[in-house]
């Protein structure tokens, strides 16, 4: 999409916002986790297991502490609190003592002069191990011997929906599976700690999504009280996910307290990609049943979710990938199995669109199949299925808010085909593979292929969950200042907030103070939640803070003084799931459909994702500029995970950890994105009637991207990404 | 070991090096300048990108002595520190920053293009700065900023 969009100064919602931090991001003058410095600043380190599964048998730390530069080297023994941590479920040692679980899990940590000194350290401790047969297949995890007290499943559920037993006239089969997709974000890890004189608390900046649930669980284990530890969100390159679990927290906590001196921890490349969880693998197995008509009768699955070695956030990634796994249709009958296991793979855990990514390749493969079993148009067979208000999901809940399914998939599907030339013609580089690697001179074996997916997902945190944002809002002499811990971490929510505020203030200079904790939580910058749950906690304290202006000019009095305000934003009450899977388990939806045109060498078997159409549900757009780019680059990332991201993972140990060897797309790989339609109908009870949009564009952007290479090429394409083997062998 | 470097006009002298030091660890541990990002260190995506000699080249690739006597200039050197440059403000305008890790580097990397080419068409943008990672935009308001600034050039 060209956008001519002009930019409005104090812009207000609806408006297109400048970011504030844009100037000094673009000069280079914003200062990311990585960038951060104090006096005295040591440097931190971590020594993390080679292996997937071994016994520690001894662990010897007298040859780094020799070293000259070295402060201090600690493990297990020196963590003075709770001794595990955990997103959900607390499992995960802060350093390993007995047994690792997976490689580059961490067993000691080291500060010193400066980096090398630091590496050369973790380099010189001497670990004695027992290597053991690492478990690394999910579906023989729930009855392998447990690798963990905690068993080898993190959660199994079931949805039992209408009658179980019920069959349609016509009956598909499929299996599918999912590689393991990596967040990427480009700054790695980072973060700095600085010892309180008394050397009883402690000051952390830190790149994060979840600030107040780093500083509770870095807290307990360092077994002092939350008061003791301040927290800061440091400029955060990037996040999708890979943030919202802890990593180095407690460990730089750890080494500043213990050197009194500030530590900066920052993780390298190679380290950040087993420094934080991923996508979860998924082998899925599906049936849907159908009327001849094309209308679906119902819905049978099994998904398996490899969570890796520790829990992270397995079991909310599977209820979304179970409560979704028949897409946004109407399904009046379901029996849907999911369960998440332990193995000795790498942890997964939060990534943008958490779950329903794994489903929706799934259940959109399903429906062109269904179509093309039918003999039924597949944008048709979806309009025929597309939910809409008062239909209810397959656990039984009740779709009340804004649900324009059929308005995204029609303004999806009816988009005229991008004016590209055909694959034969194109420029070289513009071809599958780029100039010199395809087939040249044999223009028809690259083909060209159209898929259509749609997709629903939850917003803001599901099944009972007591999801809530906070916000200060001081206004003085007509300056506002916004105080919420909201991470920002590139999605712009330091323009929603000031534009929230103008709106509700009228009053055009806002300012967004830097996101701490002297302030309640915000929750995390995840599930697509922060312009609703933040937004409305901005709102809502600006509405308090404009009733307070208000009154004064009512009685006479000129607006001069201070007015201050806090508001905890609460969505409304979700309940957990029944045995049956089946309760009001989610507080809103969104919806998007993806129209993909593909490019395909059939004898290399390379693909070039030539464009992506898209619709997409978004209730209000607060910055319709903001909107567009978190929509272009959700698909940067549906389309990676379609055709070309994937941590390769051989007996427990990712073999492509670098930017050399795990592909993320770069502009030559980026489609034009054409954006159909913006549906515009407001969600009751959100601040002015905006969804979240961060996650739907990386939803059905892969099942369409796998559904044109079908088209191209007549292969079932049963597995993303798409591999040129899976396409030639 | 001692080298001494011209960045952004001015010379700067470092003294107490290590041999294996990348121009890039220089810039940011040594000698001030933190603008050019360590996203990957091996070359890979662009975020350290810096013009030495008139070369754009990955910083974290070069070794810091070996540019004794040369000029390099970083994103600090683009614009006054106020101002910002037409490839600037149009990255602010066009909505191309999103978490900003990526843009110093890619708006060393335009300022360059735009310098050698007057007005790429889209594959040769695309091209040239494929090279630079972005994880959050999709590139599609990066590829917008440098037509509105080819645009503007084109008619001032």
């Amino acid at each position: 999409m060209t956008s001519s969009t002009t930019m409005t100064a104090g812009a207000r919602v609806g408006e297109s916002a400048v970011r504030p931090d844009a100037p000094p991001k673009v000069q280079g003058r914003f200062a990311f986790g990585n960038d951060l410095w104090a006096d005295g600043m040591l440097y931190g380190a971590t020594l993390r297991s080679p292996h997937a599964s071994a016994r520690i048998l001894s662990i010897d730390i007298a040859p780094a502490l020799a070293i000259a530069g070295v402060h201090a080297v600690l493990t297990s023994d020196d963590v003075p609190g709770r001794s595990v941590f955990g997103l959900e479920h607390p499992d995960q040692p802060v350093l390993a003592s007995d047994v690792v679980r997976y490689v580059g899990e961490p067993l000691a940590v080291v500060a010193a002069d400066d980096p090398d000194t630091a590496r050369r350290a973790v380099v010189a401790i001497a670990v004695d191990y027992e290597v053991l047969p690492p478990l690394v297949d999910p579906e023989a995890a729930p009855s392998a011997t447990p690798i963990h007290p905690d068993g080898n499943v993190f959660r199994e559920l079931t949805i039992r929906h209408g009658d179980v037993d019920s069959v349609g006239e016509v009956v598909v089969e499929g299996e599918y599976e999912v590689g393991m997709q990596d967040q990427a974000f480009l700054g790695c890890e980072s973060g700095l700690a600085i010892p309180d004189r008394d050397g009883a608390g402690v000051e952390m900046f830190v790149s994060t999504q979840f600030l107040h649930v780093d500083v509770e669980q870095t807290a307990a284990c360092l077994g002092i009280a939350v008061e003791r530890l301040r927290a800061t969100v440091a400029g955060v390159g990037g996040a999708f996910g890979g943030r919202e679990d802890i990593s180095l927290q407690v460990h730089v906590c750890l080494l500043a307290l213990r050197t009194g001196r500030p530590v900066k921890m920052q993780y390298r490349r190679d380290e950040s990609f087993v420094g934080h969880v991923h996508r979860h693998p998924a082998r899925m197995r599906y049936r849907h049943h159908a009327r001849r008509d094309g209308t679906l009768v119902k819905v049978e699955a099994r998904l398996v979710l490899d969570g890796g070695a520790y829990a992270s956030t397995s079991s909310a990634v599977l209820a979304n990938a179970t409560c979704f796994a028949a897409g946004p249709y109407r399904v009046p009958n379901a029996l849907i199995e999911g369960i998440a296991v332990r193995t000795n793979n790498p942890p997964c855990g939060a990534m943008r669109g958490f779950g329903n990514v794994q489903a929706c390749f799934a259940h959109e493969a399903q429906m062109d199949r269904l179509a093309d079993e039918l003999g039924i148009d597949p944008v048709d067979l979806r309009l025929r299925n597309a939910l809409a208000p008062g239909d209810r999901l397959v656990t039984n809940q009740l779709l009340t808010g804004a649900a324009p399914v059929e308005a995204v998939i029609r303004a999806c599907a009816q988009a005229p085909l991008p004016d590209i030339v055909g694959p034969a013609m194109g420029e070289p580089m513009a071809r599958p593979g780029g100039a010199g690697r395809t087939a040249a001179g044999e223009p028809d074996r690259v083909v060209r292929g159209v898929g259509f997916a749609a997709s629903i997902k939850n917003l803001m945190f599901s099944e009972g969950f007591d999801d809530y944002s906070t916000a200060r809002v001081v206004v003085e002499d007509g300056r506002v200042t916004v105080h919420c811990a909201c991470a920002e971490v590139g999605q712009g929510f330091v323009t929603v907030a000031q534009q929230i505020a103008r709106e509700v203030l009228d009053l055009d200079d806002v300012v967004v103070a830097p996101a701490d904790t002297s302030v309640g939580s915000a929750g995390s910058t995840s599930a697509s939640r922060q312009t609703m749950m933040s937004g409305g906690a901005v709102e809502g304290a600006c509405r308090i803070v404009r009733e307070q202006i208000d009154t004064d000019r009512d009685a006479g009095r000129s607006m001069s003084g201070r007015y201050e305000a806090t508001y905890e934003h609460h969505h409304a009450p979700t309940t957990p799931l029944d045995a049956n899977g089946q309760g009001d388990a989610h507080a809103a939806f969104a919806f998007a459909a993806h129209r993909a045109v593909v490019d395909v060498d059939l004898d290399l078997g390379l693909v070039r994702v030539v464009d992506i159409t898209t619709a997409q549900d978004v209730g209000r757009l607060i910055n319709p500029l903001q909107a567009v780019g978190q929509i272009e680059g959700g698909i940067a990332q549906g389309v990676g995970l379609a055709v070309m991201e994937e941590l390769v993972v051989r007996d427990g140990r990712i073999v492509n950890a670098s930017f050399t060897d795990y592909l993320i797309p770069t502009a030559l790989d980026m489609p034009t994105v054409t954006i159909a339609a913006l549906i515009e109908d407001p969600e009751p009870n959100a601040p002015f009637g905006a969804k979240g949009i961060g996650e739907p564009p990386c939803i059905s952007s892969v099942a369409a991207v796998a559904a044109a290479i079908r088209n191209a090429t007549g292969r079932p394409v049963r597995r993303v990404p798409v591999r040129p083997e899976d396409l030639v062998l | 070991m001692s080298y001494s470097v011209q960045i952004n006009g001015v010379v700067h002298t470092v003294t107490d090096g290590g041999i294996g030091e990348s121009l890039l660890y220089a810039l940011r541990e040594r000698l001030g300048f933190p603008g050019s990002k360590n996203a990957c260190e091996q070359g890979e995506c662009g975020s350290c990108s810096v013009v030495v000699d008139g070369a754009l080249v990955c910083s974290c690739l070069v070794l810091a002595a070996a540019c004794d006597g040369r000029e390099v200039v970083t994103i600090e050197g683009l614009g006054d520190g106020s101002t910002l440059t037409d490839v600037q403000r149009a990255f602010v305008e066009a909505g191309a920053v999103q978490c900003g890790f990526c843009t110093p580097g890619l708006v060393v990397a335009i300022d360059r293009l735009l310098a050698e080419q007057q007005s790429p068409d889209e594959l040769a943008v695309r091209e040239s700065i494929s090279g630079n990672l972005c994880r959050c935009t999709g590139y599609g308001r990066i590829l917008e900023a440098v037509a509105r600034v080819v645009a503007e050039r084109a008619t001032s």
